[in-house]
């Protein structure tokens, strides 16, 4: 026989009670398994998808569709090989039906194979492009966006608001920061504007002096790519150079997210930047979301926070349209896709892809009640993956990479 | 006759263990058995040839990228992609070897370092053959004799038959007269070469069969996950080879086997419980080198020894 944890709590509950053990399908619990990552240099966004999960959880008192949720949490050090691991526990062990995560985009690659294998339901946080591109995995939504989902809107925004002709790109020399500069600098160079530089310093540089000492001065801006706390520290050791005010810094959409602005002073002031969220967006959802978690937590809920509680939302009301029987997975992924569900980032939708259609917001850093915030001064209404190009001719091109689209404006 | 009938008990065991444990459990002890060539084969150098290598995921780590990009890119069946991958890292241990071997002690480890920063480095910056941080996926599982490995039990037996396949190769390896003439090259190497022995050949052999076997380790290790990125390359992940050794016992068969299994179910299994496992996997290192510092076979060994002369 196989002796499981699980039986052995179930045998345990049964010897205690001396009741009949029920297992009606509808009554019983539905498994969520949520992939993190707790340990190493992701942690501080991947405790924040924990926080925030459990706070929506919370709110509903850990039901949803009428069902109660069990909550399984497997953290992946960020290391891919050990995402696989982790996952095969949550599916193998704890028995989950459905995954909310994972965060980085070499850990979604790593286990893709395995949640087609297992027909596991996700809703990802990852934004590696080809997940809902090229290769679309059919048991895969993701409700935040994929790494370009909110340059495209930054690199129109930066040409035809803020002025800009010339700029320079620079970003983590990984997939996420290659594909965010590719699809700013494609979207940049159809208007007309020239990327004149494209640096990307490793993911783990101690020091950016080298690169700043390189930087073309002549442009009229710097698209910062950056993840983690690169932004911050870039952004320091920029201003301690005596380059602000000459070059303009715009951002991506992790590049002074909220988790790392609340440790930044006056030297983020003014810096616009895009993302589908921001603590201070004016909506219903948000306003009791980012008040809650400010109140647990003493600090402003970012991107990975509202990831995780906007993947919570899609997850609830799928169950709602479906009845809460996440055991057809055929319906679930059809309800999934054709939902439209108001959320703490506003309202999203699905295209056929599984990719989320939602707004993406421009920011800009200011002070108010004497915190860092980033306030939200433009709204490009309801952005696709595919910006505004046809998709079939989008997905004709190679995927967005270090060398793709070509810089052909290149100055020394 | 003993140690015979023990094996054979054991090996019975673990033929069954499928019919017992859960798919998750099958798929540790898989990984366990893959993480068992790679310690054993650390443990040749290591154990009997007294050279500490910190490169030994550089055989893991290309063969199972070799394996990888014959099947993805070349577009290569299993049985044809492996071979080519085992001969290719064999050679590349071959020519590792006549760079590494030109030190010993402090600066072979330095070497194989190095040379396996290398490919590390080679597998992340090299974008258009690697996928860099990516990694490569959609590797297939081989089916031998049109049997599908993708059912973990089915993997859990292919990997069981060609981890005994290995340990047994080793075991003659090491009990043959040329093992004897590599320990002997691990104690006095001025002696073996003044009685005729040509010590470098004798370690460079050895380099090479280590290299091998870590390549087989590697295939199996890209089987089972279907996915390989450069961390599979990196120092943490030949310093967890050496650590395994060092804990299960070096010198000895049994040693890496344990070592491994130790190491995989702190890092696979209990860090589901605790969070904060690598701060577990510290103390279990303290407490092997504070309790049995020649390792845990040898530690229990000796402790057996004692509770029976005194009965």
């Amino acid at each position: 026989m196989r002796f499981t944890r699980r039986r052995f709590v179930q045998a345990v509950g049964l010897s205690l009670t001396g009741l009949p053990f029920h297992s009606s399908a509808q009554a019983s619990p539905i498994r969520l398994g949520l992939m993190t990552v707790k340990t190493g240099p992701l942690a501080s966004g991947g405790i924040d998808m924990e926080r925030a999960l459990n706070q929506y959880l919370k709110e509903r008192n850990g039901t949803m569709a009428g069902r109660k949720i069990e909550l399984s949490v497997g953290d992946s050090a960020g290391v891919p090989a050990q995402a696989r691991t982790r996952l095969q526990d949550l599916v193998e062990r704890e028995k989950i039906q459905i995954m909310i995560g994972p965060l980085a985009t070499g850990e979604a690659l790593a286990v893709d194979d395995y949640i087609r294998q297992q027909q596991l339901l996700t809703l990802s946080v990852a934004a590696a492009e080809d997940m809902t591109q090229r290769n679309p995995n059919p048991w895969f939504t993701r409700g935040t966006s994929t790494s370009s989902q909110c340059a495209h809107p930054l690199a129109d925004y930066c040409y035809k608001t803020l002025g800009m002709r010339r700029m320079v790109v620079i970003a983590d020399d990984i997939p996420y920061g290659h594909e965010m500069c590719a699809g700013f600098q494609r979207v940049f160079e159809e208007l007309g504007g020239k990327i004149v530089q494209k640096t990307f310093p490793p993911l783990t540089v101690p020091d950016y002096g080298s690169y700043l000492a390189q930087l073309n001065t002549k442009a009229d801006g710097i698209f910062l790519g950056f993840a983690g706390s690169n932004g911050f520290r870039y952004l320091r050791q920029f201003n301690e150079y005596g380059l602000r005010g000459k070059v303009t810094p715009v951002g991506g959409m992790t590049a002074l997210d909220e988790a790392v602005l609340r440790n930044m002073g006056d030297e983020a002031l003014g810096i616009v930047t895009s993302c589908w969220y921001s603590a201070e967006l004016d909506n219903p959802i948000n306003r009791k979301f980012a008040a809650e978690f400010r109140k647990e937590w003493k600090y402003d809920p970012g991107f990975y926070a509202a990831a995780t509680y906007t993947e919570a939302a899609v997850l609830e009301a799928t169950l709602n349209a479906i009845g809460g029987r996440i055991e057809d997975k055929q319906a679930f992924m059809k309800a999934v896709r054709s939902i439209k569900v108001d959320t703490c980032r506003g309202p999203v939708r699905f295209d056929s892809y599984g990719n989320v259609v939602g707004n993406v917001y421009i920011r800009k850093v200011e002070r108010k009640d004497g915190r860092l915030v980033n306030s939200v001064i433009h709204t490009y209404p309801d952005v696709s993956q595919f910006w505004t190009y046809k998709p079939e001719e989008f997905l004709k091109n190679p995927v967005y990479s270090r060398d793709f689209p070509p810089a052909k404006n290149l100055e020394q | 006759m003993t140690r015979k009938a023990g094996i054979a008990v054991l090996v019975a065991l673990l033929a069954a263990f499928p019919f017992a444990a859960g798919e998750f459990y099958v798929n540790l002890a898989s990984q366990v058995f893959i993480f068992a060539i790679f310690a054993a084969s650390i443990n040749l150098l290591l154990g009997y040839g007294g050279l500490p290598s910190l490169g030994h995921a550089s055989y893991l780590g290309v063969a199972a990228y070799a394996s990888a990009l014959l099947t993805l890119k070349a577009g290569l069946a299993n049985w044809a992609a492996a071979p080519l991958a085992l001969i290719g890292t064999t050679l590349m241990a071959c020519f590792f070897g006549l760079i590494a071997l030109r030190a010993t002690g402090l600066g072979f480890l330095m070497l194989t370092l190095a040379l396996s920063q290398v490919l590390w480095g080679t597998a992340y910056r090299w974008i258009a053959l690697t996928e860099g941080d990516n990694g490569l996926r959609g590797i297939n599982r081989p089916a031998p004799f049109g049997v599908s490995l993708d059912d973990a039990s089915h993997f859990y037996y292919f990997a069981l038959a060609v981890t005994l396949l290995a340990l047994w190769l080793m075991a003659r390896f090491v009990a043959s007269p040329f093992g004897a003439a590599l320990r002997g090259t691990r104690d006095q190497p001025r002696r073996m070469a003044a009685l005729g022995h040509d010590v470098w050949m004798v370690r460079w052999l050895t380099f090479v069969y280590a290299g091998f076997w870590g390549a087989v380790s590697g295939l199996l290790f890209v089987y089972y996950h279907k996915y390989i990125h450069p961390i599979s390359l990196s120092l943490a992940n030949s310093a967890e080879g050496l650590l395994a050794v060092i804990a299960g016992g070096s010198g000895t068969l049994a040693g890496p086997v344990v070592g491994a299994a130790i190491v995989m179910i702190l890092k696979n299994y209990v860090s589901a419980y605790v969070e904060r496992w690598n701060m577990l996997l510290g103390f279990v290192f303290v407490a092997i080198v504070v309790f049995m510092p020649e390792g845990v076979v040898p530690g229990l060994k000796r402790l057996w020894q004692r509770s029976r002369s005194r009965a």
